[in-house]
């Protein structure tokens, strides 16, 4: 007789009427009683098909066992040794589209899949909490040993989890970052009220007690090239400088003031805290009427920021229907209740300002689904004679990012491809200079922390070969 | 890192910091800008890098006080250190041996103007140079560009030194004269770069300026110092500083310049009614 397995455990949140006016994280996390009540959920089936969904291969299971029996150190342990931030991805990663949606439980009749990412989360967090009262991490491991040096170029989630592996091998790892902090996306595009940045610190600082030493304000290819890291004794570099070059729309009066693209809105809100302005120095302009073209996290990252910077309307403007707002549902669902509006089979197709330079106004039309295009959605055609004028002050253009050139275009020989992206030999992470490995958005486009995760971790690997293959 | 140590005041509210930074003192090339913050909770800025110098691995930088950022800048001393610096950015200016180079440098500008005509002059270029200034107190870099000029104009605002008027009623004067030009660089105040601009469009002379917008990262990642060029819109912090003058649209730019007018006054208001007390009783 099977037992009877409870529904899936709803995360509290922060009331939609608070929330907006404040940072503060949006989602509070399962008390553990109610981890213990979600952990209890999973079968345990022998498939374990959730291994397989998860782009680094935590052995969630595993974990799921030692949180049910309230051995939430434990946990914690094994989901390090396949995840060095845990408690990043327990809030960022798509679980829906990767670990839970193959979740066997999630099959059966009437029952959802098992919470792993809010169990991921609890994990980590009890863990941090706990490390907290022992009076921090463990001591650095420092890797005086070791011998060979590695270089990695980026500090987002590909390269933090790059340089992390590297130091579980026992190399001596540097972390370069052109910003004045560390963490790449994760510090200047997701937004405090998803990922606290307090977390985020103490994820970085779990790095660097594995060994790893953080240089910031370094750009390469600018002050060092991947030549000079060679030169001062490094065997291998990774690069992961992510997808950091905004796309514009292209329409008349996109520079006009007023109008940001999603990366300058949240870096200054995210990494530069205008929020605070002026406490700190960095300003934003708050705007009152605001419209984001685009539908992706990106964009409701940038319409809930808005919201709570105090906008009075916030619209997320977007060719497409909902069905192909590509935006996480959980996303989309916590941007409704906060009260932005979408307004979706539109497409703007100018900016309209006064005599002074600055927005007032941006002209649409509407638009319907056609024909499936290349990527297989339905294309959006317009409707002849739909123009109108949406009232306007702020326009943000979150309608994608391409791989940052900056330090390809300075590094000779190596291979890219149509998008700027760097080529790389699928198994190994390897580039076409030896010893230059890469992963993450550089190499895909934009795509999710989890999967940068992956590709670090995949070419820690392959450098981990390619210096052992030559006796370093 | 990233220690003061030198500093000089060269004029009312101008002052000149040379930074230890020897991995930017390294890479430094005419055109190459750097990014600091003054403390932990500041803005990025951009600065022009006026000087470096490898051997010793330092940079020299010359800052204006316009807002709450370069007035803390300004307060500074020798032995502290800024809270992060971060350079070389940008695309050093294409600079070759030409016959005949005009620098026409207006205000701040003739610090960034300096290691450019310094190279000009060393590949055997003539330059003559053109320097405008509010007035003959206002006046920087004299001796340093001197130096590395076959010839030095001078205008003030209010005629207390050289010409009274405009720098590039010099620049206009001499190529009427006559004189073969081969290039102009342009580097001051927007209104002044586009007034240059219009003044040598009429002759047909190339002309380069070097803009300085409102930026975040520096990297290319935000967008926000991006300008209208020849129809094509640019990231000045990656794709320039220097552009060719006649395609700038210089009135879009000003405008953006404004973007932050509000803001930049409440911080500056906040800064005065914190600071002015504090900054007595240190001294």
């Amino acid at each position: 007789m099977p037992r009877e397995i409870a529904q899936r455990h709803q995360m509290p949140k922060q009331d939609p009427r608070e929330r907006i006016r404040n940072f503060n994280e949006v989602a509070l996390g399962y008390s553990p009683e109610t981890a213990i009540s979600e952990a209890k959920r999973c079968i345990q089936c022998p498939k374990r098909p959730c291994v397989g969904g998860c782009p680094v291969g935590v052995d969630i299971p595993d974990f799921i066992a030692l949180l049910r029996e309230g051995r939430f150190g434990e946990a914690a342990k094994k989901i390090k040794e396949k995840n060095s931030l845990p408690a990043i991805c327990g809030r960022v990663c798509p679980q829906e589209t990767q670990c839970e949606a193959v979740c066997t439980l999630g099959r059966a009749k009437n029952q959802k899949p098992v919470a792993i990412g809010a169990l991921e989360r609890f994990v980590a967090d009890w863990e941090r909490r706990e490390l907290a009262t022992l009076g921090g991490n463990s001591p650095a491991a420092g890797n005086e040993g070791a011998t060979a040096k590695v270089a990695v170029v980026g500090s987002g989630p590909a390269g933090l989890t790059c340089a992390a592996e590297l130091a579980k091998f026992g190399y001596r790892v540097v972390l370069f970052e052109a910003l004045h902090e560390v963490g790449g996306v994760l510090r200047y595009g997701i937004p405090e009220f998803r990922l606290p940045k307090a977390i985020l610190d103490e994820e970085v600082q779990y790095v660097k007690n594995l060994g790893v030493e953080i240089r910031t304000n370094m750009l390469i290819g600018q002050t060092l090239t991947i030549d000079d890291l060679f030169n001062d004794g490094f065997r291998a570099v990774f690069i992961g400088t992510g997808a950091g070059l905004p796309h514009f729309l292209g329409i008349p009066g996109e520079n006009l003031n007023g109008v940001y693209s999603a990366n300058e809105y949240l870096t200054r809100s995210n990494l530069m805290k205008a929020y605070l302005f002026p406490e700190y120095d960095t300003p934003i302009k708050t705007g009152k009427r605001v419209a984001v073209v685009g539908a992706g996290n990106v964009a409701m990252d940038a319409a809930r920021t808005a919201l709570r910077l105090g906008a009075e309307k916030v619209m997320i403007v977007y060719r497409r229907s909902r069905a192909e707002m590509p935006a996480r549902a959980e996303e989309i669902e916590n941007a409704e209740e906060e009260g932005v509006e979408l307004m979706l089979l539109t497409n703007p197709v100018r900016v309209i300002g006064n005599e002074k330079g600055w927005v007032t106004g941006m002209e649409c039309m509407r638009m319907e689904l056609g024909e499936p295009d290349e990527s297989g959605r339905r294309r959006p055609v317009p409707v002849k004679g739909s123009e109108f004028t949406l009232e306007i002050d702020t326009m943000i253009s979150a309608i994608g990012t391409d791989p940052n050139p900056l330090l390809t275009k300075r590094t000779p020989g190596l291979v890219l491809g149509r998008h700027g992206n760097i080529i790389i030999d699928e198994k190994t992470g390897e580039t076409s200079i030896p010893g230059v490995f890469a992963g993450g958005d550089i190499v895909t486009g934009s795509a999710t922390v989890i999967a940068a995760m992956g590709a670090g971790k995949l070419a820690a690997r392959g450098i981990h070969e390619y210096i052992r293959s030559r006796g370093w | 890192m990233n220690e003061i140590l030198r500093k000089e005041v060269l004029a009312p509210r101008i002052t000149e910091f040379e930074v230890y930074a020897p991995e930017i003192a390294a890479k430094a090339q005419p055109g190459h800008f750097v990014i600091l913050r003054v403390h932990e909770k500041g803005e990025r800025i951009p600065l022009t890098i006026a000087d470096y110098d490898a051997v010793k691995g330092t940079i020299t930088m010359v800052s204006q006080e316009v807002g709450k950022t370069t007035s803390q800048l300004a307060t500074l001393e020798v032995g502290d250190s800024l809270a992060d610096l971060v350079g070389p950015l940008g695309t050093p200016m294409h600079i070759e041996k030409v016959g005949c180079v005009v620098c026409v440098s207006g205000g701040l500008g003739v610090a960034p103007m300096y290691p450019k005509a310094r190279r000009f002059y060393e590949l055997g270029s003539k330059v003559v140079s053109f320097i405008g200034a509010q007035t003959k107190e206002m006046l920087i870099f004299k001796e340093r560009m001197e130096k590395v000029s076959h010839h030095v104009g001078y205008s003030t605002d209010d005629g207390s030194f050289g010409h009274h008027g405009f720098v590039t009623d010099l620049l206009r004067k001499f190529l009427e004269s006559g004189k073969e030009v081969d290039e102009v660089v342009a580097i001051g105040p927007l209104p002044m770069m586009r007034a240059a601009a219009r003044v040598t469009r009429d002759f047909g002379v190339k002309t380069v300026v070097s803009l300085n917008p409102i930026m975040v990262d520096g990297t290319g990642m935000c967008g926000g110092c991006r300008v209208t060029v020849g129809g094509e819109v640019k990231f000045a912090c990656v794709d320039g500083p220097a552009f060719d003058g006649h395609k700038v649209d210089f009135e879009e730019l000003m405008a953006r310049q404004n973007r932050f007018l509000e803001e930049e006054r409440i911080a500056m208001e906040r800064f005065r009614a914190q600071g002015e007390g504090c900054k007595c009783q240190e001294r």
